[in-house]
Order: structure tokens, then C-alpha cells, then sequence
């Protein structure tokens, strides 16, 4: 160390001018400059951040204290009623079982659409025109796929129901699904294709056997963040499901969901109502909140070492 | 001996090499006047070629001559890392053709095993790696399961050094031990021949060692065909050297293919000559 900072006599003349240059700090200029770009970038995220924020302190500040345990498991009370349980376990059942709905349309066609894309389309003009195709139907506005759903379930059943729901959420998820599976189906290198093959494994024993596996918590990822999505739309269920004050009778019945109970309550004249939008709106945060934390933890417990 | 460029040999007998000793020896592979095409850009022209039952044959040759691209035909794995190919001439497998449409492939490359230039475990468990091949077509008993883990792991040299962790990740094992469980794993499904496509590019000297120490040992069970750059490793490893090499047409061929050490002592293609005295390639 002191060698490089006080040279001597001795040393290397030739190392001289470098190790001087080694400890020579940088300019004025570029250190202000440096710190400067240091702290706009802070400003702005925490600017960026700000939205996020206010938006969970709102929810929070207002939606907490209504939140009890009797919110969670009665039924909304009727307008003007005192000291009956107010809540909307209905919303929160409905909310359930459509997104189940369209997990179990969306998870096998959306996985097994993208098992076809990315290991035996590949680059082929069918798979290249499903690709597509996805890629369109992940921009399509949600009202519009409740539209659809409207006219292919509501309209030929002749109800609103929690089937008609989960087909427009299944929509929804579909490309997302399809989409997230592939990027994960093609980051698994050829290499591992071919060490497969040349074990005499049929192309569908390396798909599943080697390909799936290894992709597993890119595919599940990409699951919950579609189940994610789901869970918070509203446009596709508001003339799908409908809604109702009480639990949905059946399938192929008006079905409330947390969104539409809180797009209709949070516009109410009545105060109980509003209040019971914001407790809503926490459960629903707090719900795809713990979506998105769940595959965060599946992508890194699975990161390859 | 013959050497071949352009003009393919006038009868089968001149493509074995092994004049003297090829009695024992019967091709498990032969290969004759073999063209391949990538798309339309001609990789490979005109190759024939015995690969000797119970030899080892070193494939060698500057980088763009075909040589991984011909061990690859060999066991018909070319065509699945690249879209289009086209096959001419003639590739059987103990008097099989294997580009017949009714060959299965599976079947084929059980019986042709291959080794890769990088280590490709899966992400498995060791065990799981070395049983994936057995697993594809049959479904053993545990016990017999375990038997075909371990003798394939001891034919790879690598039982000693894993039989405590056989649960743990391969991915978690150095380099060579990775490449000596790919050999293993093909070892498990019990082929006849072994591909190695330049094996030890990855390796360092030490496991490059024990793979061709490996190569000595498996000799005796099966037929090995080896490519690779390092023509010293060429010399210790195998019985027989093919040369391959390319012009400007960038057309691989086979130049001369002969016991290795007629190859490397006298060979007698000026091309082969310069290329074994490091004036070219």
C-alpha cells in the first residue's frame, strides 16, 4: 500500500505513472454529476412508488377497520338494518369458484397450446398464427371479452351464471397463460432435448419428462399471475355473473364476485355499503398480493444453481 | 487403405481399414458414400466409412470439416437441433439401414448411445439422470432398478465418487463428473455403440484423463466412435483415425481413415500428413 501512495527511489519506474493514476480521485465535476444522477434516479423511484403507495394506504386506512371476522363469513345486511352481521362471504365464495372456473378451462389449453408452440410448432405458419393470435388476445379490453362471453354462454343459456364468469375470465387468463409457458418452454436449452433423445426417449417423453419439468416454476408463475389478473377483473363479469345479495344457488345462476360487489358498492348512496367496497377492496389487494408473493417464492426456490 | 475425396471407393473391402485383424472385427456401423445436407448447403460429401465392432474410432479434422456433423447422422440426432436435412448414401447399423422410414428412431438411439461435447444433465437427482433411459421404456423393480444405476455408474468410474449422494443434484457435481455421469446415463440403456462428440473440450487435463481412461476400459463391451480436436488424445485413444477435412467449397470430407497409427507414423494423403504436422488446420 504505501508503496503505491508515497513512491520511492526504488521503485519501478516504469509501474510509476500507473499505480500514481491507481489512486488519483475522479474529477469534480464527474463526482457532483455521479451523485446528482445517484439522486434523481431515488426521486424518481420513490415518485414512481408514490401511486402504489397512496393507493395501499387508502385501501388499508379505510378498509381495515370494517374487516372482521364476520365480514369475511356473513352476508351482505339489508340496506338501513342495524346490528345484523354485514359482509360479503358470498362475494368471496363467487370470486372463488369462477376463477376455479377458468383455471380449470385456461391452465391445461393455455399450457398444452404452449407445449405445441414452442416444441413442435416452433417456427411453422400454424404456430406463428397462434402465436399471434395470443399475442392479440392478450390486448383485447376485458369488456369486450365480457361481451363475448355474454353472447357465446349468457345468451344461449339464458342466465347470467358463474359458468358465463369463468368463461370470460378463462379468456383472459388464456393468453397470459400460453404466453408466460412458452418463454419458460424455451429458455430450457436444446441441449437437454437432445441428451433426451439420444436416450431413446420419444418426443413426448422428453416433453414431459424434461421439458415441463425443468420449465415447472416459470409454468407455475405464469399461472398465478394470470389467476392473479382474474381475480381482480370486473368488466367481464358485470353482465356475466351479474350479482346477487346472496350466495349463488348454483352454477348456472347470477354469481357475486369481489369486483362487481365492489363496483357496485362503492358507488351507493348508502354509508354501510361504502364501507363494505373499501373492506373488499383490502381482501382483494391482500389476495393478489399473496398471488404475486406466491411465485416470487416459487421462482427462486427453483432458481437453477 | 484407401483415401477418399471426391471419388467414392470402387468395392465395400477397400473401406476396412484393418486388413490384417478383421476377422474379429465386423462393422457394427457402415457407412457408404454418405452425403448430408443441411437445408440446401451440402455439409458433408461422400463419406464412407467401416466404424469396427469393438474398436474405438477417432474422428479428427480442423473446426467446419463435418466431422460432428457425420457422428451425428450416425445415430440420426443431426436432424433434431437443425430444421431441414437431407441424407444420400447409405448408413447401416449391423446390416440395417437406419434412414430406412420404417427404422424407430427411439429404438436406434437406444442402441447408439451418444455423448456430448458439454456436460447435459438433467436437473435431477444423480440416480434419476442415470435411471431416465431405462425409465423411457420399460419399468423395473426397484431393486433391479438400483442394480442397472450402479453398474452403469461403476462402468463410468463414477460409483465411488457419488454412491453416498446417488439423491443429490447432478447439477451440483464438477464438470467431469457431469460428463462421466452423461456416460453413464447412456451406458444404462445398454447400447452397442457410443457417439462421443468431442467429450473432453470442457474438461481440464485431469478429467480429460480419466475420460479416456474410461474409453480404454469400455472398449471391451462396445463400440466407441470419438470426434475430437485434440489429435493427441486421437493417438492414445483410438484403434482408428479418420481424417476429415474440407476445401473451398466448404464441403467436408472423409481425406483418409486408417489404423491410427499408419495416421499418424505414414500417412499417405499429403493433407493428412501437413494436418498431423500442425502445417495447416
Amino acid at each position: 500500500m504505501s508503496n503505491f501512495s508515497n513512491p520511492t527511489s526504488d521503485v519501478n519506474p516504469l509501474a510509476l505513472g500507473g499505480a500514481a493514476e491507481l489512486m488519483r480521485p475522479l474529477g469534480l465535476g464527474r463526482r457532483i454529476f455521479s451523485s446528482g444522477a445517484t439522486i434523481l434516479a431515488l426521486f424518481l423511484t420513490a415518485l414512481a412508488l408514490l401511486p402504489l403507495l397512496a393507493i395501499l394506504y387508502e385501501i388499508l386506512s379505510r378498509g381495515v377497520p370494517g374487516l372482521t371476522w364476520e365480514t369475511l363469513t356473513s352476508l351482505p345486511a339489508p340496506v338501513g338494518v342495524k346490528d345484523v352481521p354485514n359482509g360479503f362471504a358470498n362475494a368471496i365464495l363467487g370470486t372463488l369458484t369462477m376463477v376455479g372456473i377458468a383455471s380449470l378451462i385456461s391452465i391445461p389449453l393455455g399450457i398444452l397450446t404452449a407445449i405445441y408452440l414452442s416444441e413442435f410448432g416452433r417456427k411453422g405458419r400454424f404456430a406463428q398464427v397462434v402465436r399471434f393470435v395470443a399475442n392479440v388476445l392478450s390486448g383485447v379490453p376485458s369488456i369486450v371479452v365480457g361481451v363475448f362471453a355474454y353472447g357465446v354462454i349468457v345468451l344461449a343459456t339464458k342466465t347470467f351464471s358463474a359458468i358465463a364468469g369463468g368463461f370470460a375470465l378463462a379468456v383472459i387468463m388464456l393468453p397470459i397463460i400460453t404466453l408466460t409457458t412458452e418463454e419458460a418452454l424455451k429458455l430450457i436449452p436444446t441441449s437437454q432435448r437432445l441428451a433426451s433423445a439420444a436416450l431413446g426417449a420419444s418426443s413426448l417423453q422428453t416433453t414431459f419428462k424434461i421439458i415441463v419439468m425443468a420449465a415447472l416454476p416459470g409454468i407455475v408463475t405464469g399461472v398465478l399471475l394470470a389467476v392473479a389478473r382474474a381475480a381482480g377483473e370486473t368488466a367481464p363479469l358485470i353482465f356475466t355473473a351479474l350479482f346477487t345479495q346472496d350466495f349463488a344457488r348454483g352454477l348456472f345462476e347470477p354469481t357475486p364476485s369481489l369486483p362487481v360487489l365492489i363496483y357496485n358498492y362503492a358507488t351507493s348512496a348508502y354509508e354501510e355499503q361504502n364501507n363494505l367496497a373499501w373492506t373488499a377492496s383490502t381482501i382483494l389487494v391482500g389476495i393478489v398480493l399473496i398471488i404475486s408473493f406466491l411465485s416470487r417464492l416459487v421462482t427462486r426456490k427453483h432458481k437453477p444453481r | 487403405m484407401y483415401s477418399s475425396s471426391n471419388n467414392s471407393p470402387a468395392s465395400a473391402a477397400a473401406s476396412s481399414p484393418m486388413d490384417n485383424d478383421s476377422t474379429n472385427a465386423m462393422p457394427a456401423i457402415r457407412v457408404r458414400d454418405l452425403s448430408f445436407y443441411y437445408g440446401t448447403r451440402k455439409a458433408i460429401e461422400g463419406v464412407s466409412m467401416d466404424i469396427l465392432s469393438g474398436k474405438v474410432t477417432a474422428l479428427i479434422g480442423p473446426s467446419g470439416c463435418g466431422k460432428s456433423t457425420f457422428i451425428k447422422s450416425l445415430n440420426r440426432i443431426g436432424e433434431l437441433d437443425e430444421g431441414t436435412v437431407r441424407v444420400e448414401g447409405k448408413v447401416e447399423f449391423f446390416g440395417q439401414d437406419i434412414y430406412s422410414p420404417k427404422v424407430n428412431l427411439n429404438q436406434l438411439r437406444r442402441q447408439i448411445g451418444m455423448v456430448f461435447q458439454k456436460p447435459n444433465p438433467f436437473p435431477f437427482s444423480i440416480y434419476d439422470n442415470v435411471a431416465y433411459g431405462v425409465r423411457t421404456y420399460s419399468k423395473p423393480s426397484r431393486s433391479v432398478l438400483d442394480e442397472m444405476v450402479e453398474s452403469a455408474l461403476r462402468g463410468a468410474a463414477l460409483w465411488e465418487e457419488v454412491k453416498d449422494n446417488l439423491g443429490k443434484s447432478a447439477l451440483g457435481l464438477s464438470g467431469g463428473q457431469q460428463q462421466r455421469l452423461c456416460i453413464a446415463r447412456a451406458l444404462a440403456v445398454k447400447p452397442k455403440v457410443l457417439l462421443m462428440d468431442e467429450p473432453c473440450s470442457a474438461l481440464d487435463p485431469i478429467a480429460t484423463m480419466k475420460i479416456e481412461e474410461l474409453i480404454h476400459s469400455l472398449k471391451h463391451e462396445l463400440t466407441i466412435a470419438i470426434v475430437t480436436h485434440n489429435m493427441q488424445q486421437a493417438s492414445r485413444v483410438s484403434d482408428l483415425t479418420g481424417f476429415f477435412s474440407t476445401d473451398e467449397s466448404r464441403i467436408g470430407q472423409l481425406v483418409e481413415f486408417a489404423p491410427t497409427t499408419t495416421i499418424f507414423t505414414s500417412a499417405t494423403e499429403p493433407r493428412t500428413r501437413d494436418y498431423i504436422g500442425g502445417r495447416f488446420g
